[in-house]
C-alpha cells in the first residue's frame, strides 16, 4: 500500500526521461533541417519571410493551443480540480461534491487546527480505509482556482491565463510549470489515486501522466498560447 | 500480521496486527483504550479523534502501517495535559455532555484548536470543531465550554 | 403520552406500592418498590400481551444501597443515553433522603420486574416519561429510606424519631447526637418499611428544582466511561453481519473462502435477521478482521417475493391516498363545511416527509454469552423488558435464566426501543454457536443507516377554509404514513385501526377550529419503521405550525397574538398559553429589532404533556439557514433539574434540525437505501446548529412532565417560518434541499 507510492513515482519518472530523450532527438533533427533550409533558400526567404513567419507562428500557436486543451482536460479532472476550488472548501468524488464533514480551506489551504487536511490524508493512499493521500495534502491557493464559486469549472481560456500568470501561479516560469507538472508529488498522485472506501479504484485522468507532461511541454514550447477569452 | 512499535501517550507499546488495521481499532481492541470512539469509520464524525504528532487525526481511517514513528496522544492522556485538563474542566463546569459518546473526539479537537489558537473566535470554533458530530447536538454548550477553557488558560 | 395534572401535594405516597427491606451480606440497606398491576391498565396495555417477565432474578431487588463508607448507591430504573435520568432520579431520591449529594453514586439497573416503568408496566425509556412516571416513585423511595434511617438512629439513642432530623447524610438527635447514614445502614435495614411516609413540602427541597450538574460528566470527558460498545470480556469475540440489500430477502448462496482466509476469523454462518430475512454472520477475534472478512464475502441473495420500496413511487402513492378520506382520527362540527368554502378563502397544502434514521453516535451493539442453561446479556437498551425476553426466547430459556445488564448508551432517540428486539435476536443467534464465549455484535454505521427502523415517510394534505375574521373555520386533514404500532405488542393501543402516534399533534391540537376533520391512512410498506424522538410530533408540528403562521400572515396578524386567539381556553391549552406568554415576554427585546437580512419565525407545540413555544432568528448564508438565536419557553410542570431542562432544550432543538439538513433523509431506490454513512446521510454539525439558545421555564408546582422529546417538534417550523419571511417561499417538503 504505502511503499508502492515511491516505486510508482520512480516508474513515472523513468517513463518521463524516456519521453524527454525522444523529444530531444526529434527536436535536434528538426533544428538541423531548419538550418539547411535557411542556408539554401536565403534569397527566397528574404522575399517570402514575412508571410512564412506568420504562417509558422500560426501553426505553432495552433499546436500549442491543441496541447493546452489536453492539459486543460487533466486540470479539470476531479482528481485535480477538487482541490483547486474557488470556495472555502475542497471537493471529493467523481461528481465533485462538497467535501464531507465541513472540511474547510483554512488560512493557508491546509485546513484548520482540529480539522487539518493531514488529519485524514496521509503521505500516501490509505487503501484499507479508502482515504487518498500524498505528501503535504492541501488545497491550492485561491489564485489557482480552476472553478467558480458555484463549483463550475472555469473556461479553458481563463484557466490558461491564470496558470501562466506568474502573479497567480506562485511565480512559476513556463519551464517551472513544466517541471511542476512532471515532478510535483501531488500532481503525480492523480495517476495513482488509490482505492475508494468500497474497494474500487478511483478514476485517473484520461491522459497518461507522460501524455500530460508531453502536452504541457508542447504548450510551453509553443509560447504558452491561450484561447481568446470570450 | 505485522509487529508495530507504537508510542501512545508517551509509552512504547508493541502490537501485532494486520497492516490494514486502523489506529482506532488498535487503540480500542489491542491496547484496550476505549476512550477513543468508533462513530462512522469514514472520518465523517470525529468521534475517533486523537493527536498524531500533534495533529488532530481521525484514527478510524489511519491504517497502522502509515503511522510510522509518530507519537499518538489520546483522550486518556488529556487529564495530564494542561490544555486538555482545562478543556475537560470547562466541559464539566458547563455541564456539556449528554450521551457523551462524541465528547472524547470533541475534546481532542478543542484541545488541538486551543493549542494553536489560544483565543478562538466563534468562527474558529465552528471551523475547528465543524467535523465533529454530536447527535445530541450539545453544540451551544460545547462552544461555551471552549471559550471558558480559553479564558482559564489565559 | 401522558399528561398528569396531579398536584404534587395531592399524591398519596403509598398509592402505588409498598417497600420491603432486606439486609445484604455487606450490611447495606436495600429498599425495593413493588408496583401493583393497576399501573399497566392505565395505559390500556393488557398485561398478558407483554412478554412474560422474570421475577426479580438479578440482582437482589434494590434501589438504594447505603454503604458503610457513606456512599449512597442508587439504581436508575431505565437507560441513560443522554437525557439525564442517571442524575435526575438519584437527585429526586437523594433530596427526600436528605443524602449528601457528593456521596451519591448512580447505577443503571439491570432488567428486572421491579425496575419496570410504574405507568407503562415495562422497563423502558419512552414517551418522555422517565421523570413524569418515576418522580413520585423515587421521592417515596427516598423518604422511606430516610424514615428507616431515622428509626434506626432513634432506637440507638432511645429517643423519639420525631425528635430527630436529617441533613446531608447525617441523622441528628435532640441532644446533639449525630450518626452518619453509613453507620446506620445495617440497623436501618432491619427496620420495618413504613406503609406511608410524609413527603417534603416543595419549599423544603434542597436538590429538586435546583440546577444540579450531571453525575456522569467527568467520566464522559476523560474517556473512562464504558459504553456498551466499549465492553471487553475475557475471550470475547466480535461479530458483524452481512444483511440482505432489501428487508426480507434471504441468502441464496454464499462463498466465504476469502473471508475465512482473513486472520482472526473464527466462523462464518447464516443467521435469521429481521422481517424473515437471513444474513451471514462473521465472527472474529476483533472487529477489524470481522469487517474485512465481511467485505470479502460473495453472497447471492434471493429477493423473490420481497417488496422493493422506492421513495419516489411511495410519495406518488401516498399523495394519491391523501386525496381520499382515511380512517377517522378526529371529527368535530360539520364535515362538509370545507366543501362550501370559496376558492378565495381556501388554503390547500400538501407536505412530504422522508424516512429518517436515528443514527445515534454509538453504533448499535449487544454482547451475549450463552452458557447452555443460562445466558448473560449486555446492552444499551431502551426496552429491557422486550430485549430480555427476546434473548431468552432465542435460547429457549426462561427469562430468569438470562441476566440482562443495562449498559450506558451513546444516544438512541428511539432506536434502542425496538419492539421486535432484532439486534438482540441477532446477537443471541450468533452467541448460541459459541457456548461459554461472550460475543459482541457490532453494527457499523453503514449497517445503521441502511438497516431500517426509520421514522416513517409521511404525506399530509390539508384543506383550510378561512372565516370572515381570518381565523380557520373548516379544516380537513389527511395524514398518510405507516403505523408504528401495528404488528408490535403495542398494537392493542390502536383504536379502530388508527395509530394515534401517526396523527398526534394534529388530531389533538389545542387550536380550536369549529369544523375539524382528521383522517389517516396506514399503508403497508416493506420498510421497518420506528419512533424517532418526539414520534408523530416530528411531522405534525411542522405541518400545524407552518400553516398557522401562514394563516396569521394571511390575516396580517401578529403570529403570537393569532396563536393565542386560536388556542382553546384553559385547562386544555394552559401550558401552551403559559409558554407563549413567556416567549412573548422573553423575545420582546429582540424580535422586532433584527439586523437586515434576518427574520424571526415562531412555533408552539405541546407534546408529552409539555408546552413549548419557540422563536428562531434566521438569515441565509451560503444558501443555507443560519440560525443566530433561538429562544424557547417551556412549561414542563415542576422542573426537577432546571439545568437538565435547559440542556435538553438547547441541544434538542439542534437535534430537531436534522429534519432540515439538505442531506437529512433516507431515500430508497428499488428497495435499496441510497445513503450509507454520515457523508451521505448528513446530521447537523456545529455550523448548522443555533449559535445561541436561551431557555426559559414557566414557574410551576404541577407534576413534572417530560423534556426529552418536546424540544424537537418546534424548531423546524420556527426556522422555516423565518425562511419564508426572507424568501417568500413555502417549504412543504423536507428535508430542505434548497432554500
Amino acid at each position: 500500500m504505502g511503499q508502492s507510492f515511491s516505486h510508482q513515482t520512480a516508474v513515472v519518472l523513468a517513463l518521463l526521461e524516456d519521453t524527454s530523450m525522444r523529444t530531444f532527438t526529434q527536436r535536434t533533427r528538426a533544428a538541423g533541417l531548419l538550418v539547411v533550409a535557411l542556408f539554401c533558400a536565403f534569397g527566397a526567404w528574404a522575399f517570402l519571410s514575412g508571410a512564412r513567419a506568420e504562417a509558422q507562428r500560426a501553426d505553432r500557436r495552433a499546436e500549442g493551443l491543441a496541447a493546452w486543451e489536453q492539459v486543460y482536460t487533466v486540470l479539470t479532472h476531479p482528481r485535480c480540480i477538487n482541490c483547486h476550488t474557488a470556495t472555502n472548501y475542497p471537493q471529493q468524488g467523481e461528481e465533485r461534491r462538497r467535501h464531507a464533514a465541513n472540511v474547510v480551506r483554512g488560512p493557508d489551504g491546509h485546513g484548520v487546527p482540529g480539522l487539518n487536511c493531514v488529519g485524514c490524508h496521509q503521505k500516501s493512499n490509505a487503501d484499507s480505509t479508502g482515504v487518498p493521500g500524498g505528501p503535504d495534502w492541501h488545497l491550492a491557493p485561491l489564485s489557482m482556482k480552476w472553478q467558480d464559486e458555484n463549483d463550475k469549472p472555469l473556461p479553458s481560456a481563463t484557466v490558461c491565463q491564470q496558470v501562466k500568470d506568474p502573479r497567480l501561479n506562485g511565480n512559476m516560469s513556463p519551464q517551472a510549470i513544466l517541471k511542476h507538472n512532471a515532478e510535483a508529488e501531488l500532481v503525480l498522485w492523480a495517476w495513482e489515486p488509490g482505492l475508494r472506501p468500497d474497494g474500487t479504484r478511483r478514476a485517473a485522468p484520461s491522459l497518461t501522466h507522460a501524455e500530460f507532461v508531453n502536452a504541457t511541454r508542447r504548450w510551453v514550447e509553443a509560447g504558452t498560447p491561450c484561447p481568446p477569452i470570450r | 500480521m505485522a509487529k508495530y512499535q507504537l508510542n501512545v501517550n508517551g509509552e512504547r507499546r508493541e502490537v501485532s496486527v494486520d497492516p490494514s488495521t486502523p489506529l482506532l481499532w488498535v487503540l480500542r481492541e489491542d491496547l484496550k483504550m476505549t476512550g477513543t470512539k468508533f462513530g462512522c469509520g469514514v472520518s465523517a464524525c470525529g468521534a475517533c479523534t486523537v493527536h498524531v504528532a500533534g495533529v488532530a487525526t481521525r484514527s478510524c481511517v489511519l491504517p497502522v502501517a502509515l503511522l510510522g514513528e509518530r507519537p499518538v496522544v489520546t483522550i486518556e492522556a488529556m487529564a495530564n495535559d494542561p490544555v486538555g485538563r482545562a478543556v475537560q474542566d470547562a466541559w464539566v463546569e458547563r455541564d456539556v455532555v449528554q450521551c457523551g459518546y462524541c465528547q472524547s473526539g470533541q475534546i481532542m479537537s478543542a484541545v488541538a484548536l486551543l493549542k494553536h489558537t489560544p483565543k478562538p473566535s466563534d468562527d474558529n470554533i465552528d471551523e475547528s470543531l465543524g467535523g465533529n458530530v454530536c447527535r445530541c447536538a450539545t453544540y451551544v454548550r460545547i462552544r461555551e465550554a471552549v471559550k471558558l477553557a480559553a479564558q482559564k488558560l489565559k | 403520552m401522558t399528561n398528569s395534572k396531579t398536584k404534587l401535594e395531592d399524591v398519596n405516597a403509598s398509592r402505588r406500592g409498598f417497600l420491603r427491606a432486606s439486609a445484604t451480606a455487606a450490611g447495606g440497606l436495600l429498599v425495593s418498590l413493588y408496583l401493583n398491576k393497576h399501573a399497566t391498565a392505565q395505559e390500556g396495555v393488557k398485561p398478558d400481551q407483554i412478554p412474560p417477565q422474570p421475577k426479580k432474578n438479578y440482582p437482589p431487588d434494590a434501589f438504594v444501597k447505603i454503604r458503610p463508607d457513606n456512599k449512597v448507591v442508587i439504581q436508575v430504573n431505565r437507560l441513560e443515553f443522554g437525557q439525564g435520568v442517571h442524575t435526575a432520579l438519584p437527585l429526586v431520591l437523594a433530596d427526600e433522603l436528605d443524602a449528601d449529594w457528593s456521596q451519591v453514586v448512580a447505577e443503571l439497573a439491570p432488567a428486572a420486574d421491579i425496575y419496570k416503568d410504574p405507568l407503562f408496566g415495562i422497563q423502558m425509556v419512552g414517551g418522555s416519561g422517565s421523570i413524569a412516571h418515576s418522580f413520585m416513585q423515587y421521592r417515596e423511595l427516598g423518604a422511606k429510606t430516610r424514615s428507616m434511617l431515622v428509626a434506626a438512629a432513634a432506637a440507638r439513642w432511645k429517643v423519639s424519631p420525631d425528635a430527630c432530623r436529617t441533613e446531608g447524610g447525617v441523622v441528628r438527635g435532640p441532644a446533639g447526637q449525630s450518626l452518619k447514614y453509613g453507620e446506620l445502614a445495617a440497623d436501618a435495614a432491619r427496620q420495618p418499611v413504613p406503609a406511608t411516609v410524609k413527603l417534603k413540602d416543595p419549599s423544603q427541597f434542597k436538590l429538586i428544582g435546583k440546577r444540579v450538574k450531571r453525575l456522569d460528566s467527568r467520566a464522559k470527558c476523560d474517556g473512562s466511561l464504558k459504553f456498551g460498545l466499549d465492553l471487553d470480556l475475557p475471550g470475547m469475540l466480535v461479530a458483524v453481519v452481512a444483511r440482505p440489500p432489501v428487508w426480507g430477502a434471504k441468502v441464496k448462496s454464499f462463498n466465504d473462502q476469502a473471508a475465512r482466509a482473513v486472520e482472526g476469523v473464527r466462523e462464518v454462518f447464516e443467521i435469521p435477521v429481521t422481517r424473515g430475512g437471513t444474513g451471514v454472520a462473521v465472527v472474529a477475534d476483533k472487529f477489524w478482521p470481522a469487517k474485512r472478512a465481511r467485505d470479502l464475502l460473495k453472497i447471492e441473495w434471493d429477493e423473490t417475493n420481497v417488496e422493493r420500496a422506492d421513495s419516489t413511487r411511495l410519495f406518488e402513492r401516498y399523495k394519491q391516498l391523501a386525496r381520499t378520506a382515511g380512517l377517522n382520527a378526529a371529527a368535530r362540527g360539520d364535515a362538509k363545511a370545507i366543501e362550501r368554502v370559496s376558492p378565495a378563502d381556501l388554503v390547500v397544502a400538501e407536505y412530504e416527509f422522508p424516512y429518517l434514521p436515528h443514527a445515534p453516535m454509538e453504533p448499535l451493539n449487544t454482547t451475549v454469552r450463552f452458557d447452555g442453561d443460562a445466558a448473560e446479556v449486555w446492552a444499551g437498551s431502551q426496552f429491557q423488558t422486550f430485549d430480555h425476553a427476546a434473548v431468552a426466547e432465542v435460547f429457549g430459556l426462561k427469562p430468569e435464566r438470562v441476566t440482562f445488564h443495562t449498559e450506558m448508551a451513546g444516544g438512541g432517540f428511539g432506536r434502542r426501543a425496538v419492539p421486535d428486539s432484532h439486534v438482540q435476536r441477532e446477537a443471541a443467534s450468533i452467541a448460541k454457536r459459541f457456548k461459554g464465549t461472550p460475543v459482541k455484535l457490532v453494527w457499523s454505521r453503514e449497517d445503521d443507516i441502511r438497516g431500517g427502523y426509520y421514522r416513517p415517510m409521511h404525506v399530509h394534505r390539508v384543506e383550510i377554509g378561512i372565516g370572515g375574521d381570518g381565523m380557520p373555520d373548516a379544516w380537513r386533514h389527511v395524514v398518510v404514513g405507516q403505523s408504528l404500532l401495528e404488528g408490535t405488542p403495542f398494537a392493542m393501543m390502536m383504536k379502530d385501526g388508527v395509530d394515534s402516534s401517526t396523527v398526534e399533534g394534529v388530531n389533538d391540537t389545542h387550536y380550536h377550529v369549529p369544523n375539524f376533520s382528521v383522517t389517516v391512512h396506514h399503508p403497508k410498506v416493506n420498510v421497518p419503521v420506528l419512533w424517532w424522538r418526539s414520534v408523530g410530533h416530528t411531522h405534525s408540528a411542522f405541518v400545524m405550525e407552518t400553516l398557522i403562521e401562514e394563516l396569521a400572515t394571511r390575516a396580517k396578524a401578529d403570529p403570537l397574538a393569532y396563536r393565542r386567539k386560536l388556542l382553546k381556553q384553559e385547562p386544555e391549552a394552559k401550558k401552551l398559553r403559559a409558554a407563549l406568554d413567556l416567549l412573548d415576554e422573553k423575545t420582546a427585546a429582540w424580535r422586532n429589532r433584527l439586523p437586515k437580512g434576518h427574520a424571526v419565525g415562531f412555533a408552539c407545540h405541546e407534546s408529552f404533556g409539555t408546552g413549548v413555544a419557540c422563536a428562531a432568528e434566521v438569515s441565509i448564508v451560503n444558501k443555507r439557514p443560519k440560525i443566530h438565536r433561538v429562544t424557547v419557553a417551556v412549561d414542563c410542570g415542576l422542573a426537577v433539574n432546571p439545568l437538565t431542562v435547559e440542556s435538553q432544550f438547547q441541544a434538542g432543538v439542534g437535534f430537531g434540525l436534522s429534519q432540515l439538513m439538505a442531506g437529512g433523509a433516507v431515500t430508497l431506490k428499488d428497495g435499496r437505501v441510497e445513503q450509507r454513512n454520515f457523508d451521505t446521510y448528513v446530521p447537523p454539525y456545529m455550523p448548522d446548529a443555533p449559535v445561541a439558545v436561551d431557555v426559559h421555564i414557566v414557574p410551576s408546582a404541577e407534576a413534572p412532565t417530560g423534556c426529552g422529546e418536546p424540544p424537537v417538534p418546534v424548531i423546524s417550523p420556527a426556522v422555516v417560518n423565518a425562511l419564508t419571511k426572507l424568501t417568500g417561499k413555502r417549504y412543504r417538503s423536507l428535508p430542505l434541499v434548497a432554500v
